[in-house]
């Protein structure tokens, strides 16, 4: 079976791939790209380290396939600090210490940052729905909310609002 | 990943005949939250993935003729986003909302949903309570609509013939004082199986007496419950205490459930008739606002 060649946009560049058809985009990132910050859990959409975010919606990109990606944009956690400046969310992870081993905290952040992107002023109950398809084995969520909060603060101030 | 080919057509009848032409097992692909799941476990061995994605018409919503026409891809956030159409069926946004974590809605579809064919689906309750349709493609231009109901006739098993494949859904405009609602119990707040679901939708007179309704219940036989004695206990009546007990009576014999590790039968027949009185009782609340 041939490979597929797929051109597409990856954190803000023209990016080209080939794949073949049953190879995840979660594989392309890590095995073709060497995007290895997205991590690969439960392979099952359930725990949400592979979060990338396409044409502006989440996504498990263990659940979407690499030839899917094609004429798409795409983030990553690679694509989420600008240079050496960490995004708020980051930021705040590391002043809460929202993370223990840190193989979720990929996830977290890309979900974290298109919930503020979407909705700067989230109440916490909607954060904590928002983050329902991250899972966190070790620091527990409170840490990682505490953070999310506290990021949307300084996103909310930082916009003048 | 076992091999699989794939194909992203631009047209309807591009992939009726690439679904028609696979040799072996070929699989629409629209969100593929459930398909790639079950292809990596090895349950489903595809020769051949065609994502209708890239077909025109297959993600969006408009309102046509009387009715809400929703293409069979279109994903749970797009629908979500509809606030004319969460206006006119919060019972349907509601079951579509309820399907996995906000990773998933980006993806998750109506039809994915409805033929996966999950007799726990969230989204198809309150969609077939709507008296909704489909409207199916197949080789060589045929289009053949068909009610949402007739499409899953046993757990993961469809009515859909070889090369067949749903292109959207039609929702009529509800009428003056109609309205839905849609409630699952789930063992915790999010990201589960429902163990009773349970779709209600109702249309009232002017003085909050029912003259038709659908109650429809999910994950309590192998496939969705269209509940017509609940119905009938609800027409020509208001939701007073002896309409409720008649409800909640017709919805927990309706349900012909199975014990497993999120429900035992008794349980879960139960909760049926629960779940019936609680969604009747927002469904006639939201009709009578209407």
């Amino acid at each position: 079976m041939s490979k597929h060649h797929v051109t597409t946009t990856i954190n803000g560049e023209p990016a080209e791939y080939l794949c073949e058809a049953q190879q995840t985009m979660l594989d392309v990132l890590r095995d073709e790209l060497g995007l290895t910050g997205s991590k690969e859990g439960c392979s099952s959409g359930d725990c949400g380290a592979c979060t990338i975010i396409v044409d502006g919606n989440i996504t498990c990109s263990c659940l979407m396939l690499g030839v899917e990606g094609e004429g798409r944009t795409i983030t990553t956690i690679e694509g989420v600090a600008q240079g050496d400046k960490l995004h708020p969310v980051q930021q705040k992870f590391l002043e809460h210490a929202a993370l223990q081993c840190g193989f979720c905290t990929p996830g977290f952040i890309v979900a974290a940052k298109a919930l503020l992107d979407s909705n700067p002023n989230p109440t916490e109950e909607e954060a904590r729905y928002w983050l329902a398809g991250n899972l966190c084995r070790c620091t527990g969520y409170d840490k990682i909310l505490r953070a999310v909060m506290d990021a949307a603060e300084v996103m909310r101030a930082e916009a003048g609002r | 990943m076992p091999r699989v080919n794939f194909a992203a057509p631009t047209t309807i009848d591009e992939a009726a005949a690439a679904l028609a032409s696979a040799s072996g097992l070929a699989k629409i692909m629209s969100g593929g939250t459930d398909l790639l799941v079950q292809l990596r476990s090895g349950r489903l061995k595809p020769e051949l993935i065609v994502d209708t994605k890239r077909i025109p018409g297959l993600i969006g919503m408009r309102q046509e003729g009387g009715m809400w026409i929703i293409g069979a891809a279109t994903p749970g956030v797009m629908i979500s986003d509809n606030h004319e159409f969460e206006h006119d069926y919060p019972g349907i946004v509601e079951g579509m909302d309820l399907i996995g974590s906000q990773q998933i809605q980006g993806r998750c579809s109506l039809a994915g949903n409805l033929c996966n064919a999950s007799p726990a689906a969230d989204s198809v309750p309150a969609v077939i309570a709507s008296r909704a349709t489909c409207v199916i493609a197949g080789p060589n231009g045929a289009r053949r609509e068909a009610l949402v109901e007739a499409i899953c006739v046993g757990p993961g098993r469809t009515s859909l013939q070889k090369g067949e494949f749903i292109i959207e859904f039609h929702i009529p405009k509800p009428k003056a004082h109609q309205c839905d609602a849609y409630l699952r119990f789930i063992p915790r707040t999010e990201m589960d199986i429902a163990v009773v679901g349970c779709g209600v939708n109702v249309t009232l007179d002017g003085g909050g007496t029912c003259t038709d309704a659908r109650v429809v219940l999910g994950a309590v036989a192998p496939t969705t419950v269209i509940v017509e004695d609940a119905a009938k206990a609800l027409i020509g009546h208001k939701l007073d205490e002896a309409t409720l007990a008649k409800l909640d009576t017709a919805a927990q014999a309706a349900a012909k459930p199975i014990s497993d590790k999120r429900g035992t039968i008794e349980y879960r027949v139960k909760v049926s008739g629960v779940l019936a009185r609680r969604a009747a009782t927002i469904a006639f609340e939201r009709a009578a606002k209407r």
